[in-house]
């Protein structure tokens, strides 16, 4: 079906959109889930209210969120040339990947956080807990199946992101699709780009799903 | 243990500011089963909330054991909420927890070694009779089952007081009874101080030895249960305590008497017998009783005979069985 070498090129692809979407999405939750926990305890309903504070994060969230992702790589080049020390490749397209998802892995983890049952946080408040303990011993372990379910669109909204990246530079099936099926009009390049990138999404979204439900000790 | 003064609490909303507790005092000593009464709205879930501060009063002291509630820094606070255990109506288990392990979850908060943990979680899940279901999740229990988990964790770290927030109120009748048996138990055996908010009357029958009834934010009226259950002196007492008051004020005729059973008198046919002895026929207008370990507990409203001599046979046989009644007062 296609020339030598280009089996190896599609495979080195996949590799390179695996390391970019999953390295990004763990950085996108180190920052992520911390400004996930500030954002729902810090509101005014929370467990430990700072309405200004919570105001502040929330804006620059929101102004992170409203640039469309393509535009932001462009814009943030010189910040990724700081980092990397060069715009191009896959470790290059990391930084961009992870200032983008970050909001919005955020917005994630303060709505599944905000599914806990008031009662249950009332509870543990009565025990004697304090907002430390009731972080990490209530909210995020009652809130997990959530968070998981959050972790798989994350994943695969990265995903998405890395392959747009192919156009400015950025490595990987995108990369592939862009320089092949798109400058050079090797259209079964383009399909075979675009199968793999749905089979990938596939599997992370459905291996997703499963661990949540798994873990889930509501419903049986 | 408990003194409450001159406590208000007002929340603020758009529609401005509401009054949900106003001027409220209580006391409330060790040892204990201290019942509050009211209907929704009354101000009883506030009121619970101020007693660990879980809502904070607008004004007002509340006294635990000698401390000032208000006085206490954050940590103090969280401390002394480790010696007052608290359970609700919606149960409020962590469902990703299994029974044993959301038992420990107290003894985590207060740095228990885990051992000691184990073994003192494991021998409360005997004491609620769970002693099968310590891997159980909450969703794989009955909701009788998963308040008497909650029940076991809060008396997970010894506390003095349990506060019980319409515990039963998401219950049937069945497992309130036997839950309530289980509070009363504990009152009994690890002498634990309750408190018990609820809308329901046979709650504060079947358990508590004081009850304060709470209208609109305030205590209209506080006393043991049977001064408070003979000679109700509020409306909303009485409304509470005779719900078909109005109804049976239609059928009375002349006198009545209303009899309480409190459960000191073993169970024995009273009212064949008294009618047997004094040779008068007494009417039953209304009666709302149950058995509970072979006593009896509620109360009954009789129609008495016309004539004199019958009324007094009956009083003085009543008297002499140190059964508790009361004669009504007859609007015709």
């Amino acid at each position: 079906m296609f020339e030598q070498g280009m089996y190896e090129l599609l495979a080195k692809g996949i590799v390179e959109s695996l390391y970019m979407t999953v390295s990004s999405t763990l950085f996108a939750y180190i920052f992520g889930l911390p400004l996930g926990v500030l954002l729902c305890v810090t509101d005014s309903g929370g467990i430990f209210p700072i309405p200004i504070i919570n105001k502040v994060f929330g804006f620059l969230i929101n102004l992170l969120r409203s640039v469309p992702f393509l535009i932001l790589l462009v814009f943030i080049l010189p910040f990724t040339r700081m980092i990397i020390g060069t715009t191009i490749g896959s470790t290059a397209t990391i930084v961009p990947l992870v200032v983008a998802s970050t909001p919005f892995v955020a917005r994630m983890v303060e709505s599944s956080l905000k599914e806990v049952g008031s009662g249950v946080i009332e509870a543990a408040q009565s025990m004697g807990s304090s907002v430390f303990q009731i972080i990490y011993k209530v909210l995020i372990p009652e809130a997990k199946p959530s968070l998981l379910i959050g972790g798989a669109i994350a994943i695969t909204t990265i995903l998405g992101y890395s392959a747009m990246a192919g156009f400015v530079g950025g490595g990987g099936l995108g990369a592939i699709a862009v320089n092949y099926g798109y400058y050079r009009y090797q259209q079964n390049v383009m399909t075979v780009t675009v199968l793999l990138l749905v089979i990938v999404v596939q599997v992370f979204q459905e291996v997703g799903t499963r661990v949540a439900r798994l873990s889930d000790k509501r419903a049986n | 243990m408990i003194r409450l003064r001159h406590l208000t609490k007002t929340f603020e909303t758009s529609q401005g500011d509401i009054e949900v507790l106003r001027d409220v005092s209580l006391d409330i000593n060790a040892g204990e089963i201290f019942g509050i009464i009211g209907l929704s709205g009354a101000g009883k879930s506030t009121l619970i909330r101020c007693i660990n501060f879980l809502e904070k009063p607008t004004d007002g002291e509340i006294i635990f054991d000698g401390m000032n509630m208000g006085d206490l820094s954050r940590k103090e606070l969280l401390n002394v909420r480790q010696s007052m255990g608290m359970i609700f109506q919606s149960f409020n288990l962590l469902s990703q927890r299994t029974a044993l392990k959301n038992i420990l979850y107290p003894l985590e908060i207060a740095n228990v070694p885990s051992e000691d943990a184990l073994e003192r979680a494991k021998e409360l899940l005997g004491i609620v009779g769970l002693s099968d279901k310590a891997n159980a999740y909450p969703s794989q229990l009955s909701g009788g089952q998963q308040q008497r988990v909650a029940i076991a964790r809060a008396l997970a770290t010894n506390p003095k007081v349990l506060l019980c927030d319409e515990v039963t109120s998401a219950l049937d009748p069945n497992t309130t009874s036997s839950i309530l048996q289980l509070l009363q138990n504990i009152n009994r055996t690890f002498k634990v101080t309750i408190v018990v908010i609820t809308h329901e009357m046979k709650v504060i029958e079947q358990i508590c030895t004081q009850v304060a009834v709470i209208n609109e934010g305030k205590i209209v009226e506080t006393g043991n249960v049977k001064d408070v259950f003979l000679r109700p002196q509020s409306e909303i007492a009485k409304q509470l305590i005779l719900p078909k008051g109005s109804e049976i004020h239609n059928m009375i005729g002349k006198r009545c008497l209303r009899i309480i059973f409190d459960g000191n008198s073993a169970f024995e046919p009273i009212i064949s017998n008294m009618a047997l002895e004094c040779r008068a026929v007494v009417n039953i207008l209304y009666a709302n009783t149950k058995i509970i370990d072979n006593k009896a507990f509620g109360e009954m409203l009789l129609q008495l005979p016309d004539d004199d001599m019958s009324i007094e046979r009956i009083l003085a046989y009543l008297d002499d069985k140190e059964i508790y009644y009361k004669e009504e007062e007859m609007n015709v």
